[in-house]
């Protein structure tokens, strides 16, 4: 009995431990040590690492580089979130009715997706630096003659522009989906009934994609906050440091300034606010949801 | 619901095809400014190119060591992608088949992961992999990949092996089927879904990952090709005509793997946005 016990155990291992040792090595041990470095001074070359409690985490609010770059991923989520959500509902909504190109139009609008935003950053910012002012010539439009890229307000808005087209095409794939599963005869129930089109829309399709509208706002929320590469490769942060963000100003004082245990620090808290935002928001939305 | 196509609705096809259009205009400017000479981007980078010439692509295709580079793509991709499957379905199988406490505590400490913004553990990780020798090498990264890719994917076989009825399996084993007989043999072809879903997921992300190949390879020899990318546009920042072609060769295979495979990418989406 207890030897066919032991063999159930020694299977169970067999299975699960390939798993639990590379989350252990790969993701459990960095975190831990990247919680131990918050609380540490450490230049990354001497063996001498100092223990200096909470120091880092009152220097940190001090840093203003830090703050601008809070700031500007705060509002970077915020507009972004709302418009890859809205565009992103909308061609699913025009997307899901009969139209003869819908399939094709379902793939074009997705096809940036597939992309790495690295390169994503670079394609554009060839639009901007060399199509732009050609578009400013034909049409005289003020807005396309300046360099979006030299400015820090045009900027922002040129980072919020790549990320819709990047990204309204992924929504809308998550939209339809939730849309298709919506029945038909209740529409019909309602149209019957009288309801016009924005009472649908408000009172019936949109309580019924809530679960997937509370997964768009936690991916756009998450995906928001982690921008790196796109941001590295369309301003590197720049001009002036006004579009840096948390991601990339944590990568850059962690190996441009080797502030190890500083930025450590830092990303610790981005995962805090990260973790609080994310959970307030799910938690929020879940209450409200409805089962059908 | 009257669901007629009508004039309101072919304007509204008008409109989108207009969009879509619009939508493509980037990628269509990129692909046809790869094949002119430098000067002619400066002054016409929306025209067509006076003679389609080859002569970036070459250069780039040498200059970024195109092949190597795809080559490493493609190897860290597909065998990343193959430990994922391998390691997170093994795992799934039994913590799923055998509840209980630790069980329990495996599947959601492993699943927590999943919040921690990479980076947060970004700094030490490159400690641990230097430890262990895994900062330069192909080896080193596919693990790394193993163990960022495992929480997701795990947590979506775990989901979807609760589905699976038992009785085949036990079935299995009266049959005198061992334990990997049955994974290998029973579970895993009934699994094939979940896993084409789980593998392009990953190969997407893997594919164009690039800040985990920026911090742990630096050697030319073992570059992915958003690294080798980002190296080249940094060393050719104005001469728009390379970093064109260099964009072009970048964005051609994940394009055409993405026309290939539609159905199942979309398809793969929809099931891994299930996580939130």
């Amino acid at each position: 009995m207890t030897q066919t016990k032991t063999k159930k155990l020694l299977i169970y291992f067999t299975f699960v431990s390939p798993a639990v040792l590379l989350f252990a090595l790969i993701i459990m041990l960095p975190f831990v040590r990247a919680i131990i470095f918050s609380f540490q001074d450490w230049d990354g070359i001497s063996t001498d690492i100092k223990w200096v409690g909470w120091s880092n985490y009152t220097t940190i609010f001090h840093d203003s580089a830090y703050m601008k770059s809070f700031w500007f991923t705060l509002k970077y989520v915020a507009v972004s979130t709302l418009l890859v959500n809205v565009i992103g509902f909308a061609l699913a909504i025009v997307l899901n009715m009969k139209l003869k190109t819908k399939n094709v139009l379902r793939t074009v609008y997705f096809m940036p997706h597939v992309i790495g935003t690295l390169i994503i950053g670079f394609i554009w910012q060839f639009i901007i630096s060399q199509v732009f002012p050609q578009i400013a010539e034909w049409t005289g439009w003020h807005i396309f003659e300046v360099n979006w890229l030299s400015y820090p307000s045009y900027a922002f808005w040129a980072l919020i522009l790549v990320n819709v087209w990047y990204s309204a095409g992924y929504f809308m794939v998550i939209y339809i989906a939730a849309l298709q599963g919506i029945s038909t005869e209740l529409l019909e129930a309602a149209q019957i009934d009288g309801v016009n089109r924005w009472q649908r829309m408000w009172h019936i399709i949109l309580p019924l994609v809530r679960n997937a509208i509370t997964i768009c706002l936690f991916l756009a929320i998450t995906s928001g906050f982690k921008v790196f590469d796109l941001n590295l490769a369309l301003t590197k942060g720049g001009p002036f440091g006004s579009t840096e963000s948390l991601a990339l100003h944590i990568y850059q004082d962690a190996f441009a300034n080797n502030n190890y245990t500083l930025a450590s620090t830092k990303a610790i808290i981005f995962f805090i606010v990260l973790g609080a935002i994310t959970l307030i928001q799910v938690f929020a939305m879940k209450r409200k949801e409805v089962e059908m | 619901m009257k669901d007629r196509y009508n004039s309101g609705k072919l304007l509204l096809e008008l409109f989108m095809i207009a969009l879509g259009l619009l939508f493509l205009v980037p990628l269509y400017l990129v692909f046809i400014n790869a094949f002119k000479r430098y000067d002619e981007i400066l002054t016409s980078a929306s025209s067509l190119p006076e003679l389609f010439q080859l002569s970036n692509f070459v250069t780039v295709w040498q200059e970024m060591k195109f092949p190597t580079v795809f080559a490493n793509s493609l190897i860290i991709t597909v065998l990343s992608v193959l430990g994922i499957l391998l390691f997170s379905s093994a795992a799934a199988y039994q913590l799923v088949r055998r509840p209980g406490k630790m069980s329990n505590i495996i599947f959601l400490g492993i699943l927590s992961a999943m919040v921690i913004p990479f980076q947060t553990m970004m700094i030490p990780l490159l400690m641990v992999a230097k430890d262990f020798k895994m900062i330069n090498n192909l080896p080193g990264i596919i693990t790394m990949y193993w163990g960022f890719g495992i929480p997701l994917a795990l947590f979506l076989y775990h989901g979807f092996i609760k589905g699976v009825p038992v009785e085949l399996e036990e079935a299995a084993t009266m049959d005198g089927s061992s334990v990997f007989g049955v994974y290998f043999r029973i579970l895993l072809p009934l699994l094939t879904p979940i896993t084409v879903t789980i593998a392009i997921l990953h190969s997407l992300w893997i594919w164009n990952d690039f800040l985990l190949p920026y911090i742990v390879l630096n050697s030319k020899a073992v570059q992915t090709i958003p690294l080798a990318s980002y190296i080249y546009f940094g060393e050719y920042m104005n001469q728009w005509h390379l970093a064109l072609a260099a964009m072009t060769l970048a964005v051609i295979p994940i394009v055409v793997f993405f026309l290939l495979m539609q159905r199942y990418i979309i398809q793969g989406i929809t099931a891994g946005a299930v996580k939130g």
